[in-house]
Formats: C-alpha cells, structure tokens, sequence
C-alpha cells in the first residue's frame, strides 16, 4: 500500500452514470492541479481515473472513487481509490493484459491505468468486489 | 445529454470538441457525423480536439472508428490540435490511434485532406474504373 500521510479529508464521488465518470475526471484534475502535479502528470493521472472510473460502472456495476491528497515528507501525491461491489476479478493477470477485454472494449484499462501512475494496487476476488488504489506523486 | 455541433465549411465538416464528453456524447458525435457526411455529401473531416485535456480509451476509440466509418462514405479524417500531453499520455496508455491522420492545426488539417483527394483523383486517373472513381 502506499506510503505517505493524508493531507485533509478524502473528496468522495459515487460512480452511478456515465456523468459521474466526467465528474471524477474533474475532481481528480482539481485536486492534482492544487497538489502541483507537472501538467504531463495530471494528464496521466486524469486519464487513468477515467478508465478506472469507466470500469467501476460498466463491469463492477457502479461504485465510488476517492481522491485523497498525501504527503510522504518529501512530495506531494494523489491517492484515488475506486471500489464497487461488483462481480470481481476471476484472473487478474489476464484482467491485467493489454488487449484482453470482456466487454468489447480495447482491453487497455486496466493495463494502461497501470503504466501511468506510480503505485497501483488491485485488490479483487469473485464475488467480492473490486478495489483498485493509485497513487501519483509529484517530483 | 449534451451533443457535440458538427459545423459545415466549404466541402468538410469541422468538429470542434469543447466540453469533456460523457461516453454517451461520444457515441451520438460518432452517429451524428456518420448522417451529416452522407447528408452533405462532404469529403472531408476535421477534428478539433485543441480543448480536450485528456483522450482516453474510449475516446481514442471513438476517434478511430469515425476515421474508419468515415472512409467507407468516401470521406478523410484527421484529427488536428492534439496537446503534447495527452500525446505522451496516450503511449504510455498503449494506444496506437491506427489509421487516424494527424495534422497540427485546422488549416493544415484542410491541407491534408485537399492534397488526399487530389492524389485519389491522380491515382485514379491510370485506373480501368477511373470515371465512376473520379465522379463518386
Ligand atoms: N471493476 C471491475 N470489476 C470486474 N471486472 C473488471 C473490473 N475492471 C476491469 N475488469 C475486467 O478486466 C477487463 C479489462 O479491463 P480494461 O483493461 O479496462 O479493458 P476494457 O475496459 O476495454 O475491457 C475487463 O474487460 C473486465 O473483464
Ligand atoms: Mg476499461
């Protein structure tokens, strides 16, 4: 898990519609543009919350996303949390390929959201859920 | 929902994306522009993504298949005013935006899509089937 102190209260947006995937893109570049995040990692954490966020509601049925902002000491950095309580991953590896979808989509979710952030941690089981924890930190 | 305008100019139709797209707004743009191409008879398609801040998976998705559809209705597509950022973002994603032309602004855009079309009529002046290619 990620290392760091929490700065302030987690800001919480519920995943339910397809609107809500935009206002998570938009919580999550708030937050990065006040933590001072390079305009290069900003974009790269947006867009890994959107493709996390997008997975939340289509595959995991809906859930929420939490964006907290940390501090290891040394750096600034934004932890997002997304969770749903839905099916789960049966492989995770698989889930993890770049290409593999089972939804009809490019498969790179996942895979992509994982090379554009600096820490990524998926906890998941069948029938329990989906948690899946990046951070960004700036440098 | 919102809907993206499509905007006529000349032979080609000019797309510019201003607000960040629900994926449901990006589905209707795909469609829109589908009916628009065939409706105006246009050659040509720009979009404008200056103001987008990011591109994700679906919207890289999206982008393809409108180059994609656009092509079966005798159409060129190119999508101009991509920001360093989201170029470099979209990489380390692994997206490959495959069979989308690029250019750097509007004006260049149209340059691309002119010079496109005058090398079909070129080639397709040697062609057997050079009349019914060149009067489509
Ligand atoms: N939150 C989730 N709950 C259940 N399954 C998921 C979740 N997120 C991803 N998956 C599974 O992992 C696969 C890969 O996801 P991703 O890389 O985002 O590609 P895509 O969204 O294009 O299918 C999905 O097709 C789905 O089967
Ligand atoms: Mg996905």
């Amino acid at each position: 898990m990620t290392a760091g102190i929490d700065l302030g209260m987690p800001a919480t947006q519920a995943i339910r519609s397809d609107e809500d995937v935009v206002r998570v893109r938009q919580l999550v570049r708030t937050t990065a543009v006040a933590a001072k995040l390079s305009l290069v990692d900003q974009t790269k954490l947006v867009t890994a919350a959107s493709e996390l966020a997008r997975n939340t509601l289509i595959y995991g049925g809906g859930g929420a996303a939490e964006v907290t902002t940390i501090d290891d000491g040394l750096r600034r950095g934004i932890r997002i949390v997304f969770t749903d309580q839905g099916p789960g991953i049966p492989d995770l590896d698989l889930a993890l390929t770049d290409g593999y979808t089972t939804g009809g989509g490019l498969g790179l979710g996942l895979s992509g959201a994982r090379r554009l952030v600096d820490d990524f941690d998926i906890r998941t089981g069948v029938g329990e859920g989906t948690r899946v924890t990046v951070t960004k930190w700036s440098r | 929902m919102e809907r993206v305008p499509i905007l006529k100019i000349g032979d080609i139709l000019l797309v510019s994306i201003q607000v960040d797209m629900s994926d449901q707004t990006a589905v209707q743009l795909q469609e829109d522009l589908a009916e628009r191409i065939v409706a105006t008879g246009s050659h040509g398609v720009i979009i404008d993504i200056t103001a987008l801040d990011i591109v994700d998976s679906f919207v890289g998705r999206m982008l393809s298949a409108i180059a994609s559809i656009s092509k079966v209705l005798d159409a060129e597509t190119v999508v101009v005013g991509m920001r360093p950022a989201v170029a470099i973002t979209l990489v380390e994603l692994g997206l490959s935006l495959n069979g989308i032309r690029t250019a750097l602004n509007v004006e260049r855009g149209m340059e691309l899509i002119a010079a496109a079309r005058a090398d079909e009529w070129h080639e397709a002046d040697g062609d057997e089937d050079a009349e019914t290619t060149a009067t489509s």
